[in-house]
């Protein structure tokens, strides 16, 4: 009776919200994030883990940070809380903090932004002026997987320095300026809309019954009965309410996963059931007692396993368990390795790796009639589109996706994720249905970075030109195939790196576990190729006796010289300015390293590595078309339909720099159009560092054609200016102005009074048996150094400087270049030195551990632009290219400083300091012997 | 059900009526619950005036439980207390400690604890409370394993107290992890030094963390210590023996041999520590 008495006296909780006082309705146990949320509908604070791992739902308690996620809303009666909305109108520091964050480039996919910002505006209350190191404690606590964190510590510390003049840049036109973010605005008020944070208020929404077990048979009990006494279900689906197909895959010739699993679950996490119903009261229900009974089956979770004979087979249709074999041949490469002057060989290995973007899966479906909507983030609106279609049974012009922004994806959001389980709900139920993915659910169901074993052996003659290279690289594909063709296809192409290496052969397998599915991560696993190739070269480089730079370089493919597939590129090869660009620092940073080994007298000892990296820009040998629309609009401005999703990276802004240079407009001219299927032409997925090149060029193409039609429609010659005003259009010819009133025009059938449309598709040709052939139209370049201090008796490593020199052909926007390479670097460093996921432990984002901003060294970016004859004003990709050097420079900068090698990912300290312990055994042993 | 009381007294016969799920900073309360809502009946005490903040007593210095770990960073505190504010700011994030109390690291009982290692190496007590009145302990046996504590279900933590004989130690404390912020320790240790007016040890107090279900203090290491004069070289002192009552584990973080090991590196590196303070002193 007491206790009654008092839980009546809480009954009421009023807080002040952003200056208004406000009652709250939820149950006073809910965390302030979700009230936040759903309750006020401030979306603008994001959750990303509900744990205070990520840091971005932070808000300001009574003018204090604290993570809204693991406060309960009970707990702040009479509190004051401040949001990202209530700040963007109160705080005269929030503005200056606002301009910095877009000037700098601090805001990428802009999914922590709101967390960094309510962080830093705490700060810059206390301390208006915080050195870089307070900067770090303020922010420490809030997770960034885009930037690299460096842009962020520079936007904090100039926020309240008076506006740099804007720098110069090369050029007249937008092409090669700093342009801030066309989407930064609403990025830095918190006002983007991500997956989760649009819903019709009648959505019901989902949760997804999962295997507990690697792998599984089932049996449903009896689900009717389970709804009967769950008065908040409104609906159970499995394998069996799937109108079309119950299979999907980024790959059509590979499609094999299907969206409930039908008696046999291949993986822990996978979804064999979709529960749907009123919103509290399904977050409420405790899916461990649902209707299913699971019998364990032995799982194979090794590819060595899965090669046995007599191994089950995960799939019936691939027997073997190989999912798809990769080969590139050239020469003759055993006979080369006999007679090499020098030879070495060695073995590594990669273990999953989780991508961790901020933003987990979200989103909504709903069905309009005989469509389907589905409005979620993605990295692939068409092929979501393909394949939402298939498994509704419907026809393709019957789904409409609506991508959202994307809070980070880094490859794992091609993937269909929760779309398909949405979609054959609101199919059935026709009422929108919604979903967010929690954090231990992300991690569990959706793909990783392909564990990798590889085997490799490479040969030099005594004066240090490389002969040959052998390559065996097994990959654990999982229980689907995902992106493991693609990984097994483009690996072996890469795997010599950007060298000339006459005798050639790589041969990868993907192999088939019941492990969740490896997929896209940054690089298709040439990252996890590069590791071993550019950590073998390094103790080759040193078995001759040549300095690790300088042998690179002496290899470096160049303009002429085939490739390993027999391309010769012709132009725009720029790896050898890259070493050339890194050379001063290498001689520098080798010489302080050394002289501050000879002086420590503890146990800190300093090192310097160098890796080089290439890329393909596009799909491997297949078509890769994007296509861009522009119209001119009656009141003078540009609308153009961009469909290459920005997932942070900015291509939404590259693109419309091409386009405006090409059009001859300027930018703030431009009304970007969503990557919406209903409005928007296909741009292909954004993958494969593809949109600059191909997207880009494609924009080009249509800017130019636009402006053809204009100066047509004016009859002027090529060389005219055009000139956009309000409702008109002015063509300047020779001093001469001819002004065109646009408001009375006729529309074309796309609703322009101009429009173009183009199409590029960069020429590729299929390989041969042997790998041989033209895979790709363009390559980037790239080489990074490393700096570090490892501390030999506890094996943890700091890296003290990262110098990147990227050949981007053309950099369309160096501030989001760098931004690309920074955050590429930080990615980098997670997986040389903290990252692995293990299947069915640490999913979260306390065990899973991804570089923090104290971890993150200042990083140099050093732009090449040595043109692509087929890129767009000459520009490459630099997406993927910005990560694959760093793992390996900082592996190669840790042999330099303890003389350990570790050929088993990650580095943690518990592994350096092993290594450290056997060398000092070995040498001791040697010795005595 | 979700009571809020002001006072320590109501709080103490919610908790004499219900299993009440006992919130305060919320940070260890929200995570352990996985996907799952927070459930059942709650007794929030964060609307607890009386058992918040630091005083100074003839015996004690007392921290409330509620005391929050950016308050205690904020406190003006002896040098005894230099550990553990180093612990202090090694608690999660800015956004962590401005939520997670004192006794909410205690009473969630982490072997990884930040702050149990460093207060074990103040040689805290606590003061649990009920209806029928209040006891204490030392911590040491208080905190019974991995998530395991003394603290019976009717009984609420109230204070923490470490007595004054400690205040004026020399006093360290180092964190290992696997990144620089938001990190759950591998290995932690925590030393304070009450040292003579001579310069040698009159008391050592030596605490290692996530070596052991629950942080232990090292016994044999703190009675060979007693004695030694504090200067450069006292990490020397230290064997293999003196931490073989640790028995770290393997798991995700590191390897229990690692672990060992990287324990003993920290406990020399946290005695040449004190001995550089008290020559810079």
């Amino acid at each position: 009776m007491k206790s009654e008495t008092k839980s009546d006296a809480i009954a009421q909780i009023s807080l002040s919200l952003n200056g208004e006082i406000r009652t709250v309705r939820s149950d006073p146990r809910s965390r302030l994030s979700q009230v936040l949320r759903e309750e006020f509908h401030l979306v603008g604070t994001k959750v990303g883990c509900d744990a205070g791992d990520c840091g971005a739902c932070t808000v300001l308690v009574n003018g204090q940070p604290v993570c809204s996620c693991l406060t309960a809303v009970g707990q702040l009666d009479g509190a004051r809380i401040e949001t990202i909305e209530g700040l963007r109108t109160s705080s005269p520091i929030f503005d200056r903090l606002q301009e910095s964050f877009l000037r700098s480039g601090a805001a990428q996919c802009g999914i922590c932004t709101p967390g960094m910002l309510v962080s830093s505006v705490a700060l810059l209350v206390d301390n208006s002026h915080p050195d870089e190191a307070q900067v770090m404690d303020a922010l420490g606590g809030v997770l960034c997987r885009c930037t690299g964190y460096r842009k962020i510590v520079r936007a904090v510390l100039e926020a309240n320095q008076p506006t740099p003049a804007a720098a110069p840049h090369s050029g007249n036109g937008p092409v090669g300026q700093r342009v801030a973010r066309l989407d930064g605005r609403k990025k830095v008020l918190g006002q983007d809309v991500f997956g989760a944070d649009e819903w019709p208020l009648d959505s019901l929404v989902l949760r997804v019954v999962r295997s507990p077990h690697h792998r599984a048979e089932f049996a449903f009990g009896d689900l009717e009965a389970y709804r009967r006494a769950h008065a908040c279900v409104h609906g159970i689906f499995t394998a069996r309410d799937v109108p079309g197909k119950n299979c999907f895959g980024v790959i059509p010739q590979f499609s094999d996963q299907p969206v409930f699993a039908e008696r046999e679950a291949r993986f822990l996490g996978e979804a064999v059931a979709a529960v749907v119903g009123d919103s509290a009261a399904i977050a409420a229900l405790d899916l461990s007692q649902f209707p299913v009974a699971w019998k364990p089956l032995p799982a194979i979770t090794q590819p060595e396993e899965a090669l046995k004979p007599g191994a089950s087979a995960v799939h019936a249709s691939r027997p073997d368990n190989i999912l798809v074999s990769g080969r590139v041949v050239s020469g003759d490469v055993d006979a080369a390795l006999r007679a090499a002057d020098v030879c070495v060989e060695a073995e590594y290995e990669t273990g999953f790796i989780e991508h961790a973007y901020i933003e987990p899966e979200a989103g909504f479906a709903r069905r309009v009639g005989d469509r389907i909507e589905i409005q979620a983030c993605t990295q692939a609106p068409y092929n979501d589109l393909k394949d939402i279609a298939a498994i509704l049974g419907i026809p393709e012009s019957s789904v409409r996706i609506i991508p959202t922004a994307v809070g980070g994806g880094f490859g794992s959001k091609l993937d269909l994720s929760l779309q398909p389980f949405l979609a054959v709900a609101a199919w059935h139920l026709r009422k929108p249905v919604r979903m967010v993915y929690s954090r231990p659910e992300s991690i569990r169901s959706t793909t990783k970075r392909h564990p990798s074993r590889i085997f490799c052996r490479a040969g030099a003659t005594s004066d240090g030109k490389l002969v040959a290279m052998d390559f065996v690289a097994d990959f654990n594909t999982g229980a689907y195939a995902s992106w493991g063709p693609t990984v097994a296809a483009r690996v072996p192409i890469h795997a010599s790196g950007p060298y000339k290496v006459p005798h050639f052969r790589a041969v990868t397998r993907a192999i088939h576990t019941h492990l969740l599915p490896a997929g896209a991560f940054r690089g298709f696993g040439v990252p996890q190729g590069t590791i071993a190739q550019e950590q073998l070269y390094d103790v080759l480089a040193e078995k001759i006796g040549m300095d690790k730079l300088e042998f690179r370089w002496l290899n470096a493919l160049d303009d002429e010289s085939p490739t390993v597939t027999g391309q010769v590129i012709g132009g725009g090869v720029g790896i050898r300015g890259c070493f050339e660009a890194l050379r001063p620092r290498w001689q520098e940073a080798r010489k302080e390293a050394a002289g501050y080994n000879a002086a420590s007298n503890n146990s800190l000892r300093r090192g310097v590595g160098v890796a080089g990296m290439w890329y393909g820009c596009g799909n491997t040998s297949l078509p890769n078309p994007s296509t861009m629309r522009v119209g001119l609009k009656r009141d003078g401005r540009i609308a153009l339909h961009q469909g290459a999703v920005d997932i942070g990276q900015g291509s939404a802004t590259v693109v419309t720099q091409i386009c405006a240079e090409a059009l001859g407009a300027p930018l703030d001219k431009f009304d970007l159009l969503s990557g919406d299927t209903d409005i928007t032409p296909d741009c292909g997925k954004t993958s494969a560092s593809r949109q600059t090149f191909v997207s880009g060029k494609a924009a080009y193409l249509a800017g130019e054609q636009l402006k053809k039609k204009i100066l047509k429609l004016a009859s002027a010659c090529d060389c005219a200016k055009i000139h956009l005003l309000d409702g008109a259009l002015v063509v300047e010819e020779a001093g001469k102005k001819n002004s065109i009133d646009l408001r009375n025009l006729p529309l074309d059938e796309r609703g322009y009074v101009i429009s173009a449309e183009a199409t590029f598709d960069p020429a590729t040709s299929p390989l041969n048996e042997a790998g041989q052939g033209i895979p790709y139209a363009v390559y980037g370049f790239g080489a990074h150094l490393a700096e570090l201090e490892v501390d030999t008796e506890l094996g943890t490593i700091k890296v003290l400087k990262i110098t990147a020199a990227h050949d981007v052909g053309r950099a369309i926007n160096p501030t989001l270049v760098e931004g690309q390479i920074e955050g590429g670097a930080a990615q980098g460093l997670g997986m040389a030195l903290m990252e692995e996921f293990f299947p069915g432990k640490g999913e979260n984002l306390h065990d899973y551990l991804i570089p923090t901003i104290g971890d993150m060294p200042p990083v140099e970016s050093i732009l090449i632009e040595d043109p692509s004859p087929a890129g767009p004003f000459g520009a490459k990709g630099i997406g993927e290219q910005a990560l694959i050097p760093t793992a390996p420079a900082i592996l190669n900068a840790l042999y330099d400083a303890a003389g350990i090698r570790i050929r088993k990912l990650p580095a943690t300290p518990d592994k350096v300091r092993a290594a450290i312990l056997a060398k000092a055994a070995a040498a001791s042993g040697n010795s005595h012997g | 059900m979700y009571f809020r009381p002001n006072s320590l007294q109501d709080a103490l016969s919610v908790l004499a009526d219900t299993r009440a799920t006992i919130l305060a900073g919320g940070t260890d309360v929200f995570p352990s619950l996985g996907e799952r809502p927070l459930s059942g009946p709650v007794l929030d005490i964060s609307g607890l005036a009386e058992i918040r903040g630091v005083q100074f007593t003839a015996e004690h210095i007392v921290f409330g439980a509620r005391t929050t770990w950016s308050e205690l960073l904020a406190a003006p505190l002896p040098r005894g207390f230099d550990g553990l504010k180093a612990a202090a700011r090694e608690v999660g994030s800015v956004q962590i400690q401005n939520a997670a109390t004192i006794a909410g690291n205690l009473c969630n009982a982490s072997p990884a604890a930040d702050g149990i290692a460093a207060l074990l190496a103040l040689d805290a007590e606590l003061v649990l409370a009920s209806s029928n009145g209040s006891r204490t302990l030392p911590l040491s046996e208080f905190i019974l394993g991995n998530r395991k504590t003394a603290r019976r279900p009717d009984e609420l933590l109230t204070s923490i107290r470490v007595p004054r004989r400690v205040e004026d130690s020399v006093s360290t404390f180092l964190k290992l992890g696997a990144r620089r912020y938001l990190v759950i320790s591998i290995v932690m240790v925590a030393a304070n030094l009450i040292v003579d007016a001579g310069g040698s040890i009159r008391e050592a107090l030596i605490c290692v963390g996530s070596c052991s279900a629950a942080a232990l203090r090292l016994a044999e290491l703190e009675r060979d210590l007693v004695g030694r004069p504090v200067q450069a070289g006292l990490g020397k002192f230290v064997n293999a023996g003196h931490l073989a009552q640790l028995s770290p584990i393997d798991d995700i973080r590191a390897a229990a041999e690692y672990r060992r090991d990287a324990a003993r590196t920290l406990v020399e590196r946290a005695l040449e520590a004190c001995a550089q303070k008290v020559a810079a002193a």
